[in-house]
């Protein structure tokens, strides 16, 4: 890794703190950006000559606030507030968060309140708290770099119009306005690790990605368990990334090589775990994190505990009940009553646009040896996905069928 | 500090409140206004008579024009607004739940251009 690269990554750590940081002292993410982005072009010429200071974050923070100092300076016609801002001498005064001091729990209520559009709140979200480029989120979420520019740009001016502050929510509102953040990050790690288009089914720098927010919202907020488990589930997915694509093709659970799973992170989200049922206040994700816990737990795929798995999509169908929570408990259903009382419950669901739902009953379909309509089912499946991996598992498991 | 319109908006096929079901509102409306009103973020606010006590003026051509009836013949319609002054948009969509609650309706809240 040459200099400037060695920069760039500090930078993209940095990032998320340094523009907050800016937003809560000028009120306004423009000046924050632009401010932050002439800091690095200073860091990249100073840096190389007099080394990587003790705590670049700080060092760019303040020379970024310099920076935008000067450029309200310059720019005489800015309003009252910015002229306020230059009263300021230091970064110290600003007011607590109220749970914790940090700029960035306050800036990623703003990135993801509810007056804006979810797929909005996601861009802003990887754009200021991430420091993604606007051509990385772009290319992540398949759109013209032109249209992520836009729709990032409206968003930014809605923020400003509308007057969206830069605050932790009441705590009467912390956990509805937590569930929307959480959602964007889980929304994230999902596009990362099951895209849903075609290209890589695997985007790496979107799984990172979420899991760098989540452990910055689980030091932010320790004592929200949801967080907790938002993190655990991730971890435990993240763990098993390695071996869930071989030779182009998407390897299910039951045939994943188990010697290949990241144990750190299985070590990190089984503790995670753990913590939340100490705490006992169930919530989706500490349940999903529950169930990834037992499927990580187990050896080999036939020593799984089918009924504990059962068990929690029950109780998540009791607190989310979706048709896909039911999917998932089916399942689990199959292994303990038989493919065909699984079979019962998949068919009541109707989730015919889903992938999952129609490769589940292919599968069932497969093992009560009704081949022709577990044919169908599968076809099905097929058209309904996109992505290339799980388009080739479920190609070769069509061609296994028996005639 | 911001202002914003806090609107009501009404809809074909919307039931029509009895004489003994719009008195509460009335009174839940005034209690808001007054408590708004003591609490310095009443600007301005009232409810609007009929659409069809509406005028449309128009003088962008060579000469002005005065037809009668609302500017659009569209299914959804204002019925009445307030404009508020608040600190932020999370202060102005808490007044917004108040508002809503008061005057048993939908409320949309949308901020004025800066000055």
């Amino acid at each position: 890794m040459n200099a400037h690269e060695a920069i760039e990554r500090i930078y993209r750590e940095e990032y998320g703190r340094v523009v907050a940081s800016l937003v809560r002292r000028f009120g306004d993410i423009d000046i924050a950006e632009e401010a932050a982005g002439e800091a690095l072009l200073v860091a990249m010429e100073r840096w190389p000559e007099d080394g990587v200071p003790p705590n670049p974050g700080g060092w760019l923070t303040t020379t970024a606030g310099r920076r935008a100092i000067d450029r309200i300076r310059r720019e005489s016609h800015r309003d009252a507030k910015h002229q306020a801002a230059l009263m300021i001498e230091d970064d110290t005064p600003h007011e607590p968060t109220g749970i914790v001091e940090d700029d960035r729990l306050r800036l990623i209520f703003t990135c993801c309140h509810p007056a804006l559009a979810p797929e909005v709140r996601v861009a802003l979200t990887l754009r200021l708290l991430g420091g993604l480029t606007v051509a990385e989120i772009a290319q992540a979420f398949l759109v013209p770099e032109t249209t992520m520019a836009q729709r990032i740009t409206r968003a930014k001016k809605k923020i400003k119009d509308a007057n969206i502050p830069y605050r932790v929510p009441a705590p009467e509102d912390l956990t509805a306005r937590l569930g929307g953040v959480l959602a964007v990050v889980y929304l994230v790690f999902n596009e990362g690790y099951l895209a849903s288009s075609s290209g890589a089914p695997i985007r790496e720098e979107l799984t990172a990605e979420a899991i760098r927010l989540g452990r910055i919202l689980r030091t932010l907020l320790p004592d929200e368990p949801e967080v907790a488990g938002l993190l655990a589930l991730m971890l435990l997915t993240e763990a098993r990334r390695r071996t869930r694509v071989a030779g182009g093709e998407l390897i299910p659970l039951h045939e994943q090589d188990r010697g290949g799973w990241d144990r750190e992170l299985i070590a990190e989200g089984h503790a995670l775990v753990r913590e939340c049922l100490a705490r006992n206040r169930p919530g989706q994700y500490q349940l999903l994190a529950a169930v990834n816990a037992v499927h990580t737990d187990a050896p080999a795929a036939g020593d799984t505990d089918w009924s504990q798995i059962a068990a929690l999509y029950g109780q998540l169908y009791a607190i989310a009940p979706t048709p896909i929570v039911a999917l998932n408990r089916a399942v689990a259903v199959a292994e303990l009553d038989g493919p065909e009382v699984a079979l019962a419950e998949v068919d009541r669901l109707q989730l015919t646009t889903y992938h999952a739902w129609h490769a589940t009953r292919a599968d069932l379909l497969r093992r009560l040896g009704r081949s022709a309509e577990a044919r169908a089912a599968y076809d099905a499946a097929i058209s309904a996905t996109e992505n290339e991996a799980e388009r080739a598992y479920l190609s070769r498991r069509r061609g296994s069928l028996a005639p | 500090m911001t202002q914003y319109m806090l609107s009501v908006h009404h809809r074909v096929g919307d039931p029509v409140p009895s004489e003994d079901e719009i008195q509460p509102i009335f009174e839940a409306v005034d209690r808001f206004n007054n408590k708004i009103t003591a609490e310095g973020i009443w600007v301005f606010g009232g409810g609007l008579e009929p659409r069809e006590t509406a005028v449309t003026v128009d003088n962008t051509g060579a000469e002005a024009v005065v037809s009668d009836g609302p500017f659009a013949e569209s299914k959804e319609w204002l019925g009445g607004f307030w404009v508020i002054e608040a600190p932020d948009l999370e202060t102005a969509v808490a007044l917004a739940k108040e508002a809503s609650a008061a005057c048993a309706g939908q409320v949309e809240v949308r901020p004025f251009q800066a000055e």
